[in-house]
């Protein structure tokens, strides 16, 4: 039956393929840099490359911790939201607690199915925001592809299933199946698209603050690192 | 035609080359050769497959095209928000393009490139301070650049810089004679202002060795008297090289990275040559940024260091004026309202916000900041090349409208601008839209201000 297809060897063969997809994305990426192409000696100066690495990560992860995150207040607060929404729904979610469980006997602490419902909903109405904004402002518009539309969809599309399921909109058995696949989908897209920002986002955020960090500035005295 | 007569794959190694060059005026036929310039393909996809590693890989594949570089960009700013001026798309349709294509691009595509890599873009860097990713499109295009100049579509006066460099080891054509010559003549005319100066010439195991911009000798050589006068004030115990003085690189602007480890190593050379303590850089910011930043790198220095310590001329002046090697007379501060030029080379790229406010704060009573300003300031419009690109005048002259906002903004009509290219920019600036604002280097001013030491003042007789 296809529910325990898509439940079973494809779920794991999704999980296969992210984990060893990521894991590869991040290798590939270390083994990639080059001190002398990038003009950043890595090896070298490492305790101002780990500061300066730190201060770009803790900077832009933290919400307005940036003049570009301050100078968009409102892009700010949606994408913060999507992101949170994205990343700790799913995790914590009690229904895919009780499946780790059942089939790799650990799970994390849960949140309320009642939070779940509130991420899902900012989950998606952030997305629809964003995607607004894609359309409307010119800037955007221009540069945006079929690419990145489908990377809106392929992420939205779990959390829009997923709702439709757990409230029993009319064929939850259906929904649920939807849901699978497009959670498999997403798992499977991450390591070969643009969601590969993932983990590419602290690949490439640990770069430049080691940039800043160890040449442009962050080894002069009396200077505390670049001003994000 | 393959090639042409100027416009060509090929380096310029020798003076007949430059002048030959330079006989095409404005680059009238080498522009129009261009157009019928081969592309490489093989070789362009050899480069990539050698050099586009994960760094810049990764910042082509993964940006969302969330467009927050928009507004980071002046270019954008400058031109009623243009969406082709979003630097996100700027590069995606050049360096992007080209790499999709495996260099599979006839020689329209790689003019087109040529025009947005140089007149859309001065490498200021900013955009990477925006990106939620980090992606920097300055280095981007500097690396464009780098492939654009292999195959030969490179602005003109970038091509002639180029070859300066690898005949002259200076961005102009000013051998050693002319510079030990201006240099001696410069002392001439120093040593009976201040008594007892000297402009020492290759003396070794100097405190300070102090390395130029050829446009000093060339134009303006009272910069390197004013020089001298201060070190002499200030008691160090100096010396200038007599190969191996110029800091700048127009290779560097042109994507010739051959030229670029040529020009360093000769600076770096006078340094062994000479074992001075540290090496202090002239009022330049992108002087700096190519001899103390970059230079390492090109040159293999495995540490990423120049082999003597490198100061700015603005961490020179801060520090003398901690430490009271120069006094500066409180009464002479300035007293009209006047702002600061943040040069994206040595404030954005090497962290020197904080020595440039001290500095203020001594010479000025009234310091009005830009805004946004330090790591943040908008670049002048002239910097990566852009002022000495006729090709570009229109697209350069556009760019100045948001330093001119950002300057008119903070009510001062006296810009302290110690880069040259931020210098220029401001200059042509007053020319654009006569506003009635001055600009000025830092060494005149602290001159002025400058305590002299009682023996130094030649008396009258």
């Amino acid at each position: 039956m296809l529910y325990d297809y898509v439940t079973g060897p494809i779920a794991l063969i999704s999980l296969v393929i992210f984990f060893v997809g990521i894991t590869a994305r991040v290798v590939l990426y270390i083994r990639g840099l080059d001190w002398r192409l990038d003009r950043v000696t890595y090896t070298v100066n490492v305790k101002y490359g780990i500061k300066g690495a730190l201060r770009s990560l803790f900077f832009w992860m933290m919400p307005y911790g940036t003049r570009s995150w301050r100078v968009k207040p409102i892009v700010t607060f949606f994408v913060f939201a999507l992101h949170i929404g994205v990343l700790f729904t799913p995790i914590f979610l009690s229904a895919h607690n009780i499946i780790l469980k059942e089939k790799f006997n650990f799970s994390f602490f849960t949140i309320p199915d009642a939070l779940a419902d509130i991420l899902t909903i900012i989950v998606i109405v952030s997305a629809v925001v964003l995607l607004i904004r894609r359309l409307v402002l010119p800037e955007v518009r221009n540069i945006t592809d079929f690419k990145d539309y489908m990377m809106i969809a392929i992420t939205i599309a779990p959390f829009l299933t997923g709702f439709l399921a757990y409230h029993q909109a009319g064929d939850s058995q259906f929904w649920t199946i939807v849901h699978i696949i497009s959670g498999e989908i997403m798992l499977v897209a991450i390591p070969f698209t643009k969601l590969s920002h993932f983990v590419m986002f602290f690949c490439t955020r640990v770069q430049i603050g080691m940039d800043y960090g160890i040449k442009r500035g962050g080894m002069k005295k009396g200077y505390s690192g670049q001003n994000w | 035609m393959a090639e042409g007569q100027f416009c060509n794959k090929s380096t310029v190694n020798t003076e007949e080359g430059i002048r030959h060059l330079l006989s095409d005026t404005n680059g009238k036929t080498y522009y129009k050769e261009m157009e019928a310039l081969e592309v490489d393909s093989a070789a362009i996809q050899a480069t990539f497959s050698k050099t586009l590693k994960s760094r810049l890989k990764t910042w082509l594949e993964i940006c969302t095209h969330c467009g927050l570089c928009a507004d980071s960009c002046f270019y954008y700013l400058a031109n009623e928000k243009a969406p082709n001026q979003v630097p996100s798309y700027k590069i995606q349709s050049t360096l992007g393009e080209l790499v999709k294509r495996k260099g599979k691009v006839d020689a329209k595509f790689m003019m087109d490139a040529m025009d947005t890599a140089w007149s859309k873009c001065t490498c200021c860097n900013r955009c990477s301070q925006y990106c939620p990713f980090g992606i920097d499109m300055g280095i981007m295009f500097g690396y464009l650049r780098g492939i654009l100049y292999s195959q030969g579509f490179v602005p003109w006066e970038m091509k002639i810089g180029a070859g300066m460099h690898r005949v002259y080891q200076a961005q102009m054509d000013i051998t050693s004679e002319d510079w030990v010559d201006t240099v001696e003549w410069m002392e001439e005319e120093t040593e009976e202002e201040y008594l007892g100066l000297k402009i020492p010439i290759d003396k070794e195991n100097a405190d300070i060795i102090y390395t130029v911009n050829a446009r000093e000798p060339k134009h303006y050589p009272e910069d390197i008297a004013e020089a001298a006068a201060l070190f002499h004030i200030t008691g160090e115990d100096w010396t200038v090289p007599s190969v191996g003085w110029e800091e700048t690189s127009i290779a560097m602007f042109a994507g010739d990275w051959e030229a670029c480890k040529i020009q360093v190593e000769s600076v770096y050379d006078a340094m062994e040559r000479l074992k001075p303590k540290r090496m202090v850089v002239t009022e330049c910011g992108h002087a700096y940024r190519a001899t103390v930043t970059e230079g390492p790198y090109w040159a293999g220095l495995k540490d990423g260091k120049t082999p003597v310590e490198s100061i700015h001329y603005v961490e020179w002046v801060a520090e003398v004026l901690r430490n009271g090697k120069l006094k500066l007379d409180p009464t002479k501060k300035i007293k009209e309202p006047v702002t600061y030029q943040d040069s994206c080379n040595y404030i954005r790229n090497a962290g020197l916000s904080n020595d440039a406010r001290y500095i203020m704060s001594m010479i000025a009573e009234d310091f009005r900041e830009m805004k946004p300003s330090k790591e943040h300031n908008f670049c002048c419009g002239g910097g990566g090349g852009l002022n000495g690109i006729g090709r570009y005048r229109k697209q350069r002259d556009a760019g100045l409208a948001v330093k001119h906002k950002q300057i008119m903004d903070t009510g001062a009509k006296l810009v302290i601008s110690p880069c040259h290219n931020c210098w220029d920019a401001i200059r042509d600036l007053e020319e654009v839209y006569e506003d009635g604002i001055r600009w000025s280097f830092l060494k005149p001013i602290l001159l002025k201000m400058a305590i002299i030491p009682e023996h130094m003042i030649p008396k009258d007789e």
